[in-house]
């Protein structure tokens, strides 16, 4: 905007909101470096005492270390899934004319509005009937299936953007569906690729509802749940609780540093036109 | 059947390149939602086999006051959140969307909310506002008791506040998009008609931010009636029943108490409940506006 008056009021706001977020993260990264007498006794808001880093050895030690290798399974194995179904699926609905790829479509779309908690029931039975209760392959199928819908109207959406003529140049070749697919739609779709990576790979990361209800053993527990039974077993913990809780956001934040523009690309266009 | 490659046209795809997804999405997203509307008309423990009970679950739940009760806290909290996260997100979106590199920089660290686990969010809440050890008993002059999860007031306040630090950057985004949409022409006709920065605002970016703002209230509409994790976590719908909001309430049907016909039909009840305020929404303003949205993206 050709604005030059600065704007007072919005740059007030602006701050004002920037503490609502910084703060509570902050008030937490001190409390994680604290001992937990020196944290009861001075509180959340006092300023950093003695540095220690107890906390974060403990939490490793109770079984963290395992919850994160799980986590980090689950995650790979989601986006390996969505990366392999979903880019032929946005390929067929954008140049497809057949009427059955339209109702896929359609099909997808509504997958949008149903939430996990709505099918939570019959998936416990599902999975269990399969023997995949407690595994980390009951977690990760259906974590894939509700990651796709997302995935499949971005990655569609970048792929619209593929000029007719590209697609003309390459079949006066005489080059297949197969061939455009792999030479042309692909390479031209990387933008859409790496935002439905970081799109899947964060749903699997927070996942919390499906593995509640489809795992109870330690050797399947993924971060999230780790989290929710240290908040019930040692809740007056509360240092180590916050030094797991940062501990799960690490590597968010690590992809959040390098892959910032596509993330943020991706969200955008779900309210642009 | 499948009409491919018409004539002098290029090659394209057959339906046979969607069939694995399709596939694969039906049997763990479609196939337990048909089994959700067919178990809501059973009776189940998951130890003997499903019987089928009519309209008993569904009678059942419409005597049951807490079930009510439910269903009109989710509604509440819904529309809390939609009334507290719009106007803030809208503002906060207009912001951003300039290309001024201080509000880069911000934007960056506002939206780091959005990144986190709900189950992380609410842990970290829960223990910045615990009422021994958190702020409230250290700043006694503001807090008063400190206790915030001991009364309904304050316990929906305190869901309401932490799903707004959670999602108004989601939603931020969203309007920040549409935002860098707005052609710049309408701003410069503005300038010469010696329209201000407010009028601007009202008269130009607010209508031009409608399919955002469709888009946005769906999200959070969707989101705000089937809110879970941020209720087990922070309030485990307490104290009493008074925060056990309709989403919470099956899980406990299901997985405390083993009635899974009645959490069935709660679940659909659910899915109704929010598909017909969508499109409620999409009704009120327009269906061909979202049409075109949806294609956008």
């Amino acid at each position: 905007m050709s604005r030059t008056r600065p704007n007072f009021l919005a740059g007030f706001g602006s701050l004002v909101w920037l503490l609502v977020v910084g703060l509570p993260l902050y008030v937490m990264l001190v409390a994680t470096f604290q001992s937990r007498p020196d944290y009861a006794a001075n509180g959340p808001l006092a300023l950093p005492g003695r540095f220690t880093l107890d906390n974060y050895l403990d939490v490793l030690d109770s079984g963290f270390a395992q919850y994160f290798l799980n986590t980090l399974v689950v995650t790979v194995c989601v986006v390996g899934i969505v990366l392999l179904l979903v880019p032929p699926l946005a390929y067929t609905i954008v140049r497809s004319r057949g009427r059955a790829t339209g109702t896929v479509f359609r099909l997808f779309l509504l997958g949008l509005a149903i939430p996990s908690q709505a099918v939570i029931v019959p998936m416990f039975f599902v999975i269990s009937e399969a023997g995949l209760y407690d595994s980390l392959i009951g977690v990760i199928l259906p974590t894939a299936a509700f990651a796709m819908p997302v995935s499949t109207l971005i990655l569609s959406g970048v792929m619209r953007d593929i000029t007719p003529d590209l697609y003309e140049a390459m079949t006066v070749d005489g080059a297949s569906p197969r061939r455009v697919f792999f030479q042309l739609v692909l390479p031209l779709s990387r933008s859409g690729l790496s935002t439905i990576v970081v799109f899947s790979a964060l749903q699997a990361w927070n996942g919390f509802l499906f593995p509640l209800v489809l795992t109870q053993s330690a050797e399947t527990k993924v971060i999230t749940l780790g989290l929710y039974e240290f908040q019930t077993e040692h809740g007056v913990d509360t240092p180590g609780l916050l030094a797991a809780v940062v501990l799960s956001m690490l590597p968010i934040l690590l992809v959040y540093l390098f892959a910032r523009r596509s993330l943020v690309q991706g969200l955008m266009g779900v309210g642009g036109k | 059947m499948t009409r491919t490659a018409t004539p002098a046209g290029p090659a394209r795809p057959g339906f046979l390149w969607a069939v694995p997804a399709a596939v694969f999405f039906g049997l763990f997203a479609v196939v337990p939602l048909v089994m959700v509307a067919v178990l809501s008309f059973a009776h189940w423990d998951g130890l003997s086999g499903p019987e089928f009970a009519g309209l008993d679950n569904w009678r059942t739940l419409l005597d049951d006051p807490v079930m009510l009760k439910s269903l009109w806290l989710s509604v509440l909290l819904t529309a809390l959140g939609v009334l507290v996260q719009t106007p803030l997100s809208i503002l906060l979106g207009v912001w951003a969307a300039g290309h001024q590199r201080n509000r880069a920089v911000l934007s960056a660290v506002y939206f780091v909310p959005m990144l986190l686990s709900i189950a992380a969010v609410s842990v970290l809440w829960r223990a910045v506002l615990d009422p021994n050890l958190g702020v409230p008993a250290h700043a006694a002059w503001l807090f008063g008791d400190g206790n915030l999860f001991g009364s309904q007031a304050t316990a929906i306040g305190v869901l309401v506040f932490v799903s707004t630090w959670q999602f108004t950057p989601l939603h931020t985004l969203i309007y920040q998009g549409a935002a860098r949409a707005i052609p710049q022409v309408l701003y410069q006709a503005a300038q010469i008609d010696g329209a201000g920065t407010v009028r601007q605002f009202f008269h130009i970016t607010l209508p031009q931010l409608r399919n955002a703002l469709i888009t946005s209230v769906i999200l959070m509409v969707v989101g705000g009636l089937t809110t879970f994790d941020t209720v087990l976590i922070l309030t485990q719908g307490g104290p009493g029943s008074d925060t056990t909001i309709s989403a919470f309430y099956m899980y406990q049907k299901a997985f405390k108490s083993f009635d899974y016909g009645a959490a069935s039909a709660v679940a659909l009840l659910l899915v109704l409940v929010s598909t017909v305020i969508s499109l409620v929404v999409v009704r009120l303003s327009g269906y061909d506006k979202m049409r075109s949205t949806m294609e956008g993206l």
